[in-house]
């Protein structure tokens, strides 16, 4: 089943009296249930393309359907709903709230959902439990390290049970080891609970989880593979 | 509306981890807030002592072009005069006695009222609170005095004080709705008299205190009054007692209508302090935005968490603030006196109350811009920011 579907996709940004246009008529199809590894060089148009799936930027041509929503069409509040219900968005540098604690950085996403607090309560314990952080939510982040952050993170992005995880280099930051283990997490994301992940890496070792690797360059999909075709 | 109060605890936790700069900005607040609500019950002392209102039935006869109670000298059988005067009712003479005839905030004000006289003073808007009327009569040293100039000089029934050079055994204490009797010490006419001069000012009194039958009358009654003793040695110049009063203490008034623009620029210091604060907090939390932003947060609710955070701000440092200005007020019971008249600070609890809730405003009109430029910014811009 087709999760994402990208037509004609195009994102032009105006910089002084410049055009820079990093994502030119792109068409792409993911389905439900993989897990993606976006890779090129800068400026390709990864992060852009990112962006536009998790609908934090806005795309100048073209149509995004995301679960059937025409995403393209949605207004500001429509999308900011559909962001809270649909998306879970694992960033590069974490981008913890540096005055709240690991528990209370997990419960924000919820607090859009007019959930009772032991409700909320029980799913930030359970996400907390899940990337294996539990017993470090009284912390506030600069009380942990980087990968333990990023654990924090991972489960900020999936505390709403959100269909899509967006990531953007999210071990970019970490020592190898952090890096593998925050890798077999949202592996065990993709593969025990079905959820579809598309990350944005640098890093060829990342890719060894993933399942297609997509290749961007001067905004366009220069080649799509999977792991089965690259072995 | 469950989002928006869902939001709340979050803002206060970034109000109170951000412990240093809160605290700074709250002090800030509370500094100002107390001058603004000082120079307010300055200004309600003043408007309560002076605004007429259409029952006032009080006229005050002052020798003509004298200001001082130490000048104005009236012969005390021109109370008779005054009582045949068509639409009087009462009329009681009144010798003043201040410990300090320039403005202060504590000056002791002895009237002299002849003993049938002090029923008209402590009945009516008055009632004893301590001792009582008996003992007042029983001696000729005795003093009745209003509960403000008590409670300042930690004065009770029984003691004995001393003031402008003379002293008086303290017969009991009144509580009033009048001003001027809250900050004088009432004793024998007599005795007050004997007391300026030993022995040579009998027959003269400071003022009278006229009551008039119908308050449509006071100016009539007060011209009639003039007009009777225009020709005479000593002739008189006759005002409604609030009119009075203003006259009296018009450098007060002056000096608080002054004051007002120090509250005016205390209430502008509220305004920059908050919005200082949270500006620089915005410009912290530009990329804490673009996350709530990404999380699903819309730009109404981004706005919405950093007015409340002004708002908070202002309700603590406004509480603070009014709160120690009421507080320093009520215990310390002040009253600024000029030429023997009194205007007392108000302690009215809606002073404090409305200062608190213009900080509140204050804190909301702070944070509208950087509210409105934090949810109107772009999410991946802010991303990239920090």
């Amino acid at each position: 089943m087709t999760l994402i579907e990208c037509r004609g996709l195009a994102r032009t940004y105006r910089r002084g009296s410049e055009e820079i246009t990093p994502l030119e008529d792109l068409d792409l199809d993911i389905q439900a249930g993989q897990f993606v590894a976006l890779m090129g060089p800068s400026g390709s148009g990864k992060t852009t393309l990112l962006n536009l799936l998790a609908g934090i930027d806005r795309p100048t041509r073209g149509s995004l359907v995301i679960d059937g929503r025409e995403v393209h069409r949605l207004s500001g509040g429509a999308l900011a709903r559909w962001r809270a219900e649909a998306v879970g968005y694992v960033f590069q540098l974490y981008n913890l709230v540096p005055v709240l604690t690991a528990y209370e950085n997990v419960e924000l996403p919820l607090l859009l959902h007019g959930l009772s607090r032991k409700e909320r309560h029980s799913r930030v314990a359970a996400a907390l439990d899940l990337v294996g952080i539990a017993d470090r939510m009284d912390h506030r982040p600069n009380q942990l390290s980087g990968g333990q952050e990023q654990r924090v993170a991972i489960a900020r992005a999936i505390v709403t049970d959100p269909t899509l995880i967006l990531a953007d280099e999210p071990t970019g930051d970490l020592d190898r080891d952090s890096a593998t283990k925050i890798m077999e997490l949202l592996s065990r994301l993709n593969q025990d609970l079905g959820r579809t992940v598309v990350m944005v890496t640098h890093d060829p070792k990342t890719t060894a989880w993933c399942d297609t690797l997509l290749h961007l360059e001067k905004g366009q999909l220069v080649e799509a593979e999977t792991m089965e075709e690259i072995a | 509306m469950n989002t928006f109060i869902a939001t709340i605890p979050t803002v206060w936790r970034q109000i109170v981890r951000a412990r240093v700069r809160s605290s700074l900005t709250i002090a800030g607040i509370a500094v100002a807030m107390f001058l603004f609500t000082s120079v307010e019950s300055m200004r309600d002392g003043v408007r309560r002592a002076t605004e007429a209102a259409s029952d006032d039935a009080t006229l005050v006869v002052y020798r003509e072009n004298r200001f001082c109670p130490f000048t104005s000298r009236l012969p005390q059988y021109y109370g008779d005069r005054i009582e045949r005067i068509e639409g009087v009712e009462t009329v009681t003479p009144v010798q003043v006695l201040v410990s300090n005839c320039r403005a202060s905030l504590d000056v002791v004000t002895f009237r002299g009222v002849p003993e049938e006289g002090i029923d008209a003073i402590i009945g009516g808007d008055s009632e004893i609170l301590h001792g009582g009327r008996e003992g007042w009569t029983r001696r000729s040293d005795a003093a009745i005095v209003g509960e403000s100039l008590a409670a300042r000089r930690g004065i009770r029934p029984g003691d004995r004080f001393s003031a402008a050079g003379i002293t008086v055994f303290v017969a009991g204490i009144i509580r009033s709705d009048r001003a001027q009797d809250r900050n004088v010490a009432y004793v024998h006419l007599p005795f007050l008299q004997e007391s300026i001069s030993r022995g040579g000012t009998g027959g003269v009194v400071t003022q009278f205190l006229v009551k008039v039958k119908d308050p449509q009358q006071l100016d009539a009654v007060a011209e009639s009054i003039d007009l009777a003793f225009t020709t005479d040695e000593h002739p008189t110049s006759t005002w409604p007692e609030k009119a009075f009063t203003g006259r009296a203490a018009r450098d007060i008034v002056q000096l608080v209508g002054f004051a007002t623009w120090l509250g005016w620029g205390a209430l502008a210091a509220v305004l920059a302090l908050i919005a200082n604060a949270i500006i620089l907090a915005m410009r912290d939390r530009i990329r804490d935005h673009a996350v709530l932003r990404t999380l699903g947060y819309t730009g109404g609710l981004i706005a919405w968490m950093v007015l409340l955070e002004g708002a908070i701000l202002g309700l603590i440092g406004g509480i603070l603030g009014t709160g120690s200005s009421a507080a320093a007020v009520a215990f310390g019971r002040f009253g600024m006196t000029m030429e023997g008249v009194s205007i007392e600070i108000s302690n009215d609890p809606r002073v404090a109350a409305i200062g608190a809730l213009i900080a509140v405003v204050l804190g909301l009109l702070a944070g509208a811009v950087p509210a409105v430029r934090a949810a109107r910014a772009g999410i991946v811009q802010g991303l990239r920011a920090g």
